[in-house]
Order: structure tokens, then sequence, then C-alpha cells
């Protein structure tokens, strides 16, 4: 079978990471690095790799976008936007791991589906792909209410993009708690662990429900839910049973990263990079089809 | 000398006390009493500052901007001044915050990152807000980290910076270490927040106002986290007899405790023994509260949740811990794990 080929934008810490994530991939090859400094690890791995590099940003690959179909943008917010607006017209299909959320919110085992024809999609945020899982489950047996994140990540795993604008994190988080997650009303937190050894990323979700809560049938949505996120982010476990107090849910887990390019307590930025894969694996498994099916 | 400006905390660390039940007639009472008395700046969020209503933290009985609204009405003279957290609270809740009236933001961070605080304290700078950097958990770092981190508020544009003794936890001579070493780097005013965990919330006070401190968090009745903050009214006394001048009104704050204590207290503010613990076990104040209940869910003793805390590092907002630690030592009580 052939690989739809596909480029990371961004050489740093996620790019990178995910550049590790693609090589492994059956069903994309890791065709091309675009960064703009030949100077960065990741784009000195890309090439030690035989990856292809163009260290002149989104230009250098306009001269030759043939080189990939599918492209991870891993920059920032605002680079995003140029990029998507550079892109235009050229069909690549774009995941975005930048808070810029041009495109629709995707959280890989909700939303998927709806958007795999859509040429951008975003990521949310780590908090996001890591709690609003549980959220869709508990939702999808009884409509939640309220549902409060807070996640909590190693200081030395949140880069300075992040805490440049923090707000983006609480923000974002909170709309797709509401939009992807079905809770009427949603609130995110962050809180920054400067512990040494650096902590590895936890999650706790706080969730009112407006009936009392049918305790199996949520306590069976909230395993199978945590099994299916476990298929591609395999250090994502819960920490203990989840609680069940007449309305309320509460559910602690834990994101172990593997460890690829950033250290296994970073499951922050393992959850992104491992979900974007799992985004792009999907996409690239349609375009396969829809090939096979035009032959 | 400088004089010293006095920033009344009781309706934002005293928040914790009362389980963030603060009513909007209390709120009304208290600022106009402290507006008499001539209390420079008052303090009016959530215990856990703007978007601190949570079930993590405790839901408040009224929103604080409304809340704020309230004492903006009555404030007189003096300035209605918030907490920010980042992480919890954001310039959407700065920008209604000032809206509603208030004059100044404290914008917190752990001792270690303060860089998170850069966008909140330019906004507020560019609202016309008074912004003031707040290093909590200020004992758990060495004296030049703290200056580092203050620095990088400084170049912010922070109006002043403060070390915030979270835990009750500093010594006088940490205190004395931390003032000492920012007030000779900074071109800024340096402040103190203290806890009265061990008992030296004023002993310390005095210790950084020595060292060159010239902004001070105080609470009336002591109305704060853990055993409370620096009690305004003791404070005030003090400092009358020292003459160093803070331009407040002993007898209308000695009134004013009258009135909250009858009033709001829901029990006196002593020392227990687990805010004590607390200080000698270096943890967020805050946990006081959610650690007896966690301790009384799985039957140990608070302290043991305590003291289990501080060795883990555990830091301010990571309340949802509380229960965790509590189940383990409880399992290990019983031989389980």
């Amino acid at each position: 079978m052939n690989k739809i080929k596909v480029g990371v934008i961004g050489s740093g810490n996620i790019g990178t990471d995910l550049m590790m994530k693609i090589q492994r991939s059956p069903y994309i090859e890791m065709a091309v690095m675009i960064g703009i400094d030949p100077e960065s690890e990741g784009l000195q791995r890309a090439e030690a790799a035989g990856v292809k590099t163009i260290t002149n940003g989104i230009e250098g690959f306009l001269q030759q976008h043939e080189l990939a179909d599918i492209l991870f943008d891993a920059t920032s917010a605002k680079a995003h936007v140029l990029h998507v607006e550079k892109l235009k017209g050229l069909g690549k299909k774009i995941i975005d791991l930048t808070p810029a959320a041009i495109g629709p919110f995707v959280i890989p085992t909700v939303n998927l589906q709806d958007h795999i024809e859509v040429d951008v999609v975003n990521m949310v945020t780590c908090g996001g792909q890591a709690t609003i899982p549980i959220i869709h489950a508990i939702n999808s047996v009884q409509q939640v209410e309220y549902a409060e994140i807070v996640a909590t990540i190693a200081s030395k795993s949140a880069g300075p993009g992040t805490r440049a604008n923090i707000d983006e994190f609480t923000e974002t988080t909170s709309l797709a708690i509401e939009k992807i997650g079905g809770a009427t009303k949603g609130k995110a937190i962050i809180l920054l662990n400067p512990a040494e050894p650096p902590l590895i990323m936890r999650d706790t979700i706080l969730c009112t429900l407006q009936e009392q809560a049918q305790e199996e049938a949520i306590m069976e949505a909230i395993h199978e839910m945590v099994a299916k996120v476990n298929e591609f982010v395999p250090g994502y476990r819960l920490k203990m049973e989840p609680l069940i107090d007449e309305k309320q849910v509460s559910v602690f887990l834990e994101v172990e990263g593997l460890g690829d390019y950033l250290p296994v307590y970073a499951g922050n930025l393992d959850i992104m990079t491992a979900a974007a894969l799992k985004v792009g694996e999907e996409i690239a498994q349609a375009m396969i089809a829809e090939e096979a099916q035009i032959r | 000398m400088m004089p010293i400006y006095i920033t009344e905390v009781a309706m934002r660390d005293g928040s914790h006390v009362v389980g963030h039940q603060f009513t909007k007639e209390q709120v009304r009472n208290i600022t106009s009493q402290l507006s008499a008395a001539g209390m420079p700046y008052i303090e009016v969020t959530h215990g856990d500052g703007l978007g601190g209503s949570s079930l993590q933290y405790g839901l408040s009985k009224e929103y604080d901007i409304e809340l704020i609204k309230e004492a903006a009405l009555v404030a007189g003279n003096s300035k209605i001044t918030v907490l920010l957290i980042p992480g919890i609270g954001t310039i959407k809740d700065l920008k209604e915050a000032y809206a509603a009236g208030a004059k100044a933001v404290r914008v917190a961070t752990h001792v270690t990152e303060a860089d998170v605080s850069k966008q909140h304290i330019e906004m507020a700078k560019s609202l016309g807000m008074e912004a003031f950097g707040f290093l909590m958990m200020a004992h758990s770092a060495p004296p030049e980290k703290v200056l580092e981190q203050a620095l990088l508020m400084e170049s912010y544009g922070a109006d002043a910076v403060y070390v915030t003794d979270s835990a009750g936890a500093m010594l006088p001579s940490d205190v004395r270490n931390r003032i000492r070493l920012l007030r000779e780097n900074l071109n800024i005013e340096v402040g103190f927040h203290a806890h009265n965990n061990l008992s030296l919330a004023v002993a310390n006070t005095l210790v950084a106002i020595e060292e060159g401190a010239t902004r001070i968090d105080a609470s009336v009745c002591c109305l704060g986290a853990g055993a409370g903050n620096t009690q305004t009214e003791v404070l005030v006394a003090v400092l009358n007899r020292m003459e160093v001048e803070s331009g407040i009104d002993l007898y209308k704050m000695l009134d004013l405790a009258d009135y909250v204590r009858a009033e709001v207290l829901p029990h006196p503010q002593d020392i227990t023994t687990g805010s004590l613990v607390m200080g000698y076990a270096g943890v967020y104040s805050s946990f006081l509260r959610h650690a007896n209940i966690a301790g009384e869910k799985v039957g140990i003793d608070a302290r043991t949740i305590l003291v289990e805390l501080g060795k883990r590092h555990i830091v301010g907002g990571q309340e949802d811990m509380i229960i965790e630690v509590a189940q383990q030592i409880a399992k290990q009580k019983v031989g389980i794990v």
C-alpha cells in the first residue's frame, strides 16, 4: 500500500515529536520538515533521518508543494493563519496543532468522521484532547449541565508559546468542552507544577448532571472511552476509579507520554501529537480509499 | 521612611474562610467602613482570584464581578483591587472586573512561573489599572530565584512585586533575605503578604517593612486562609506605636473588627492544629479545609495528609490531589497497597 506523503511545519518540540511518531506510521510518510531555523534540533534530526528539510518556511514549501498532501502545523496561531492563506487552492489537508482554531475542533474519538473532508481541522488543546472524550462519554449517557476540567502539567513541559498566552488554553478548552463535549457550560483551569522531578500530566474532570447519575451506565461509558483513547495514546489512564456522588461525577486521569522526543512526563504534548497523528492517519486512509474507488 | 500602603484582603483571602459565601450586603458594609478608615486598597475577589468560582475551589454565592460592583459603589477614595491567577482567570475576566470598578490587580503566579503573568500585567497597564506581581509560595524558592522572577514581572510593567508567604511557612530570616534582595535590585516597590500559621504574620511584616517593603497585605480579624493573614487592626496599632505612617484610623478598624467578628466570622481565626501543621509542612493555606474533608472521608488524620502534600511539593491549585493522597495513605494503612 502506498503511504500518503505528509509534511510538518514547525521544527520545535511538538513538530519534532510528531515527526518521530509519523516515522512509525503504516499510513503516512514523513516526507518533509518545514522550519525557519536551520540550526534547530528538529530540522537537524529530520535531515539526519533522511527526511527532506525546508529551511525558509512556508515560502519554500510553496515552490515544491507536490512534496506533501497533508500538512501538520505545529507553529503558532499567528503563523498558522498565514499558512492557511498561502496554501489556499492547493488542495492540501491541514491539521492545526496551534490555538488558531480556523477549522473545526477535532477530538479523534468523538467527531473525527464528521470532519474528515474538511481542509483545515484544529486539535483544540492538550487538556481538551485528554478530557473532552470523557465528558462526551458521560454526556452520551446523561446530559452534562456543567463540566469543569483541571489540567496540571509539569512546568518544564509548558513551552514559551503556552506561557505567553495561557488564556488561549482556558478559553479554547472551555469552548470545546461545550461544542464537542456537549456540556451546557464548560470551564477549564490549567496549573503549571514546578515539582522536581517533573510530574506526569494530570487531568481532573468534574461534571454536574441534570439528574441523579446512572452510575453503572456512566462507569461503563467512561471505561469504554478510556480504552478507545488508549488505542492511540498508550499512556492515557484513569488514576483511580471515577467518583459518583448523586449528580456529580469526578474523573481523575493521568497521561504519560511515549517519550519520543519529549520526556514521558510531558503527556500533555504527547497526547497532542498522538491525536494529530491519529487524525492524519484517518484522513490518509480516507484518501487511499477514495483513490482506490476512482481506479 | 516611605509611607506604607496596606491592602485589606479579608474579602479575598477571607473568602476561603467563609467558603466563598460573602453576600453583597457584607461586602458593602465592610467596604464602606474600610473606606471611612482610610484603607488605600481593598481586595474583592473569590479566594482563588477572578474565575475562581468552581467545583475545584468552591462555588461563590455571588459572582465576584457583582461583589466588585457593590464594593466600588461605596469605596470612596479607596481603590478596589482584584486577584488574578493566570490559568484560572483570564483577560476577559480582568476587563469585566475593570468595568465593574476595579482600579488595581494583583497578578499571581507560583513563585517559579512569573512568565505566565506577562499578558495580564500588560493588559492591566493598558487599561490604566495599577498592576502588581504576586509571587505565591515564595518560601519554596531560594531568594535568588524569587528575585529572578520578580525582575520578570518588573519587566512586564508591574508597579510592585509582592513576596507572598502563601503557606505561612516563612521564618523572619526567610522574609529578610527575600525582601532585602528584591529591594536592592528592583526599581519598583516591594510588597509582602503573610499568613499567620506560625504566629509570625505581624512580626514577619515588620521585618519586611524594616527591609524596605512598602506594600503590605493585611486582613481584619485575621480573615484569611489557614490561620489568616496579618491582622489589620493589630498591624495598624503597631505601626502607630512605631510612628510609621499608614494613613489608617485605628479606632475605625477596631469598630470594623467588631462587626466582622459578629456578622462574618464563622469561627474565631485562631491557629488551629491544621494551620500550624501547614506552616510547618509548607503547603498552601487553602488546602486545610480540603484536607479536613478528605481526612474525614477516608478516616485518616488531616495532619498526615498535609505533611505528605508538603513532601510531594503540591502547589497551590492542586486541590484535586488531596483526596487522592488521602486515599493512598488510607490504603497503605490497611496494607492493601
